[in-house]
């Protein structure tokens, strides 16, 4: 195979050869190359096609704006990455890679049919297309779409990579380590404060890299860039990262940077990070991104061998690679003149140069004739020509109306230049139009930053070097000798004789968005830029339109007719480059996730094959099946015996505050509606918290420790949010009050005993509390010691049946359930988890906040009005009850439910009716919020909010479903011992 | 990510240890003023923000730091914190906010 090596690249080294592969095909590159240098070595245009016209696609550009080298490489099960740029991928050996979005093979693709038709593909197709018959939305369209969708394979694995990340800060962040990158960096070096040098290719240097012939302080760039890098090596204070993207900029200067670990590596240390993410807080940033050139939009302008001068420059200078043997060069700006230049002068043979201007600098065009290229001043090319690469194109002179062609093997391209805003407009900065140089440059910063060199709008070397100087207020003075930068018109319209409808010009080349598209948008009203890129998707795919935003800018600003300033930017969002998932993971991955928060007693749970459920942030046993019981099996055994006998249950995630203070029953009279004032320390009343809407907001069982002292609880899910709510109003509205609030859910392990034998597997280990009826009542509590371990013992009860609540240090929480289990075995005492807890306090008729209640509902609405204090003077919410609506107004409020066919079990979140023989759409009551299958009763129980409910007891009511109407009646919300005799044993 | 200056830790703090919690300088009625107040004045008083575009008085949680609530003036537009104050100040008058911003 043909060798395109012409010269020793400023990044390659020969010793080290390179075999990689690309679509099945071995090649060989050197240590250095990325995919693409490495392929335009071994002469390889065509790598991929395009998303949408499925055309043949070369490489543009030579970094990591480009838009068609997208690949899949794959090191292996789990390690596949699709839609990487060849241009920034390096290659290491037995490196795998692929093309995308081609079917059979690259050169010949079936898809490219879409190309023959896609004169019906224009923009909005889809929007317009696929609207009607709606029933073909999901049977259809959708199938289709998504066939289509998308540019790589998704990874159908596991990612068995490790991500990491970490933090960092430093007072001086320079993004970007071209020549005014590192000029910043040796000057900041010499200040007290840490600096870090960001760059996302491989090695330091960034233009400098890519130019040859330019003398900086009469030392050769080369040169100076080896002493400038061993200068910030040797400073203390620098820290230099290469292969790392600064890939979003947020308030406070809190800049992301994604670090690429070990994708260059062939063989990968074992257990080593693939990616870190590290999150910087600067002092103040740099940004020295540069600038990215733009195509030109001509007919037939992505043929693969068309690529941007700059391209062909670095392909040139930083590996060593020529582009083609036969080149011609389209442009309108001077810098292209400079590629074409140092082509010839490695004997790469540059045949004509075509330029869009009237007039050129003479120094350049006496340059070019010095070396043999033909210049055709104010002259376009109107046709392409190649099938799967450029071979000829035709170039037409707009005054004179000629017409000829011209052979080439690559065409490169330079429609100006476009300083890279990104980072600087994540911070927020403004920005503003240079009429001399056709582009947006940042104006007034948003953050301590500042932008140096290229994306500044300042082009050129020594410019670079000098402003990157002066942020430090540095006097020294670099001198560089180079060809000035020179200047360049740019066009919002490329000549042709050809109908605009006939011609292929291509603004954003990854989305196949054209110019007519852009056109098309416009007149059909979309004059906003915002509204043109979503409706033409231009600058939607993974470059973010790098190479596309300006020229469809120009374009969209031509056809509304208004300046471009006027038509203005869309906006650049991070990251800057695509980014893996694993970047943004780290070590939250797996287990570390999402944290599971675990009681004391889970560890037994475990072992005694409990099923589990989240609740909240906890892990909770829903039920502990036996002998392969399925869940409605396994509850109604632990229902009934806990009824029969004696069940034992982990109550340890119910939220607990412990409220302390000589004003703590003034406190508590103002955030329940519940009195406190009254209740006697050893006692438990039942508190209802309300939101200063009057709504339903927590509930539990609350027992007075000492005068000054209550012991809280809260629900398991509400624990935070109860917290937060009484500090809220403890520091901002009741601050005159003496009181203090801990959390202590965690430092008690609870467990609930229930059931007629609770007493009795307590009394021989409790030596201390007198457990009988009549001095240790329902609703009470007593502090001593159970097995020697203290404890705060609680008589409540959630299930209707006697019932203890055994607080103790968390810590003490296993041993003594297993304790308790050897206990009870003589009471067949059964382990429940939280599915028989609802069953069993449903049909005792006690609510659960936020199941059958919602955020609207009041006390009264739920029947809980008594536990709204008619006397105090104030408490949150009282105001709220007393609004109109919520006394005059038609109320939903809680009832139970009895299903017709005592069999047949409620759906949860059902709605009701009063007539089902209605029109729809039927007036809806309101709906079941509790539904249980009861085993001790025989028969389904439900609870529903029904509209007026409380007047509808004994009334039939339906609940519509999608296959038959059940019937039920409205009943109190009690079906268990509704006397409430068991309770009281 | 914003820094944020906690004004009872006297340290800037990164905004994941905050929350928000709402407008500032709404005062809640007590009990006996509650009684005299119509529908609509509770109304005013329980729904009705100022929704500023712009600096805006506004209360912030330390709920990952000290746990404390404090009041801030922030640029809604430019989501900047101006300053922080303790819970229980005044409003800062125009000529403090602007102090503030140099």
């Amino acid at each position: 195979m043909k060798n395109f090596r012409s010269k020793k690249g400023s990044v390659i080294n020969e010793e080290e050869t390179i075999k990689f592969s690309f679509d099945g095909n071995e090649f060989s590159g050197f240590k250095g190359d990325t995919l693409s240098s490495a392929l335009l070595a071994n002469g390889i245009h065509l790598v991929g096609r395009s998303f949408k016209y499925h055309r043949p696609r070369g490489i543009l550009s030579a970094g990591s704006e480009e838009p068609n080298a997208i690949i899949t490489f794959d090191r292996g099960e789990g390690k596949i990455t699709p839609n990487v740029r060849a241009t920034t991928l390096e290659i290491f050996n037995r490196l795998q890679s692929f093309s995308q979005n081609s079917y059979p093979n690259l050169k010949f693709d079936i898809g490219a049919f879409n190309n023959v038709f896609s004169i019906f593909f224009p923009a909005g197709f889809y929007n317009k297309t696929f609207m009607w018959p709606k029933s073909f939305w999901d049977k259809v369209y959708e199938p289709f779409i998504r066939n289509l969708a998308g540019l790589g394979p998704a990874p159908l694995s596991e990612d068995t990579d490790n991500y990491a990340s970490c933090y960092g800060h430093c007072e001086t962040l320079i993004i970007g380590s071209g020549p005014a990158g590192i000029a910043a960096a040796l000057a900041a070096s010499q200040t007290e404060g840490r600096v870090i040098l960001v760059d996302e290719q491989s090695e330091i240097g960034g233009s400098l890299l890519s130019s040859s012939n330019k003398k900086i302080d009469n030392l050769s760039s080369e040169q100076w860039l080896s002493k400038a890098l061993n200068t910030l090596k040797k400073s203390n204070n620098v820290k230099l990262m290469t292969r790392t993207t600064a890939i979003g900029y947020w308030h406070d200067n809190f800049v992301a940077l994604s670090e690429r670990l070990t994708d260059h590596l062939s063989q990968v240390p074992e257990g080593s990070a693939r990616e870190q993410l590290h999150r910087i807080r600067a002092r103040r940033v740099i940004l020295a991104q540069g600038a990215i050139e733009r195509p030109l939009v001509f007919n037939g302008n992505d043929r693969p061998g068309i690529m941007l001068s700059n391209a062909a420059q670095t392909y040139l200078n930083k590996y060593g690679v020529r582009v083609g043997d036969n080149i011609s060069v389209f442009t309108s700006h001077d810098s292209a003149y400079e590629t074409a230049f140092e082509m010839c002068d490695a004997k790469v043979n540059v045949s004509v140069i075509i330029d869009l201007r009237k007039e050129v600098n003479a120094d350049l065009l006496a340059e070019a004739n010095s070396r043999g290229i033909e210049v055709h001043l104010n002259s376009s090319i109107s046709r392409t020509y190649g099938k799967l690469r450029i071979n000829a194109f035709e170039v037409y002179s707009p005054i004179q109306n000629k017409k000829f062609i011209v052979k080439c093997d690559a065409l490169i391209m330079s429609g100006g230049w476009t300083p890279s805003l990104h980072l600087w407009s994540h911070s927020k900065g403004s920005i503003k139009w240079d009429k001399s140089i056709s582009a947006y440059i940042p104006d007034k910063a948003n953050e301590n930053v500042c932008c140096i060199g290229a994306c500044n709008g300042n082009f050129g070397i020594e410019k670079a070097l000098n402003e990157g100087n002066s942020v430090f207020n540095n006097n020294k003075k670099y001198v560089v000798q180079e060809q000035s930068f020179g200047s360049g018109v740019v066009l919002n319209t490329i000549p042709n004789y050809l109908k605009k409808e006939k011609q292929k010009a291509f603004v954003d080349f990854q989305n196949d968005v054209t110019e007519k598209d852009i056109s098309l948008a416009v007149q059909e009203g979309f004059k906003s830029i915002e509204h043109v890129k979503r409706y033409t998707t231009n600058g939607m795919a993974t470059d973010q339109g790098k190479t596309s935003n300006l020229n469809a800018l120009e374009i969209a600003s031509r056809e509304v007719g208004r300046s471009i300033e006027k038509v203005g930017l869309t906006t650049f969002r991070p990251p800057y480059t695509p980014t893996t998932f694993g970047t943004f993971v780290g070590y939250r991955d797996k287990e570390l996730f999402d944290p599971v928060r675990k009681t004391p007693i889970d560890d037994w749970a475990v072992t005694n094959s409990a099923v589990f459920e989240p609740v909240g942030l906890w892990r909770r046993a829903r039920f502990f099946p036996k002998n392969k019981e399925n869940m409605d099996q396994a509850v109604a055994r632990e229902c009934k015996s806990t009824r029969d006998s004696l069940g034992i249950f982990d109550a340890s995630t119910l939220g607990k505050i412990e409220i302390v203070g000589p004003d703590a029953t003034k406190f508590m009279n103002l955030m329940y509606s519940t009195s406190w004032t009254s209740l006697k320390v050893g006692n438990c009343r039942y508190g209802l918290m309300l939101g200063e809407d009057g709504y339903i907001y927590d509930d539990g069982v609350v027992a007075r420790i000492a005068d000054d002292r209550y012991h809280v609880t809260t629900t398991t899910g509400g624990a935070p949010r109860v917290f937060r709510h009484m500090e809220d109003y403890l520091q901002t509205e009741f601050n005159d009050l003496d009181v203090w609030l801990t959390s202590t859910t965690e430092q008690w392990a609870v467990i609930a005993l229930n059931g007629p034998h609770a007493r009795d597997i307590l009394e021989p280990l409790i030596k201390d509390i007198d457990l009988s009826a009549d001095s240790f009542p329902h609703m009470s509590i007593r502090e001593g010691n159970i097995c020697g371990i203290p404890t705060r013992l609680f008589r409540v009860s959630f299930t209707g049946e006697l019932g203890f609540e055994i607080n103790v240090p968390s810590n003490y929480g296993l041993a003594l359930w297993k304790i308790l289990m050897t206990e009870g075995a003589k009471y067949r005492i059964t382990p429940y988890g939280t599915e028989t807890m609802h069953v069993l306090r449903a049909e005792k008729g006690y609510i659960i906040v936020g199941q059958d209640t919602d955020g609207t509902v009041t006390p009264f609405d739920a029947g809980l009005g008594w536990a709204v204090a008619k006397k105090k003077k104030d408490f949150v919410g009282m105001r709220s009850l007393k609004r109109k609506d919520l006394v005059n107004g038609v109320r939903k409020q809680l009832v139970g439910l009895l299903t017709e066919d005592p069999l047949t079990v409620l759906a949860e979140g059902s709605q009701i009716v009063i007539n089902p023989k209605q029109p729809k759409p039927m007036k809806m009551l309101g709906h079941v919020t509790s539904s249980y299958w009861s085993e001790c009763l025989g028969k389904s129980i439900a609870m529903a909010v029904i509209e007026d409910g409380f007047n509808l007891m004994g009334t039939d009511i339906y609940i519509p479903m999608p296959e038959d109407t059940i019937k039920a009646k409205v009943c109190k919300p009690i079906f268990y011992d509704p006397e409430g005799k068991r309770i009281h044993v | 990510m914003l820094l944020i200056h906690c004004p009872y830790c006297n340290k800037k703090r990164p905004e994941v240890e905050f929350a928000y919690a709402g407008e500032a300088h709404i005062e809640r009625p007590n009990g006996i003023n509650q009684l005299t107040m119509t529908d609509e004045e509770w109304s005013n008083f329980m729904f009705i923000r100022n929704n500023i575009r712009g600096e805006h008085a506004e209360r912030w949680w330390h709920n990952s730091g000290c746990n404390m609530f404090f009041n801030a003036i922030r640029n809604t537009q430019t989501d900047k914190f101006i300053m922080t104050y303790k819970m229980g100040e005044n409003l800062p008058t125009e000529k403090q906010i602007k102090a503030a911003k140099k």
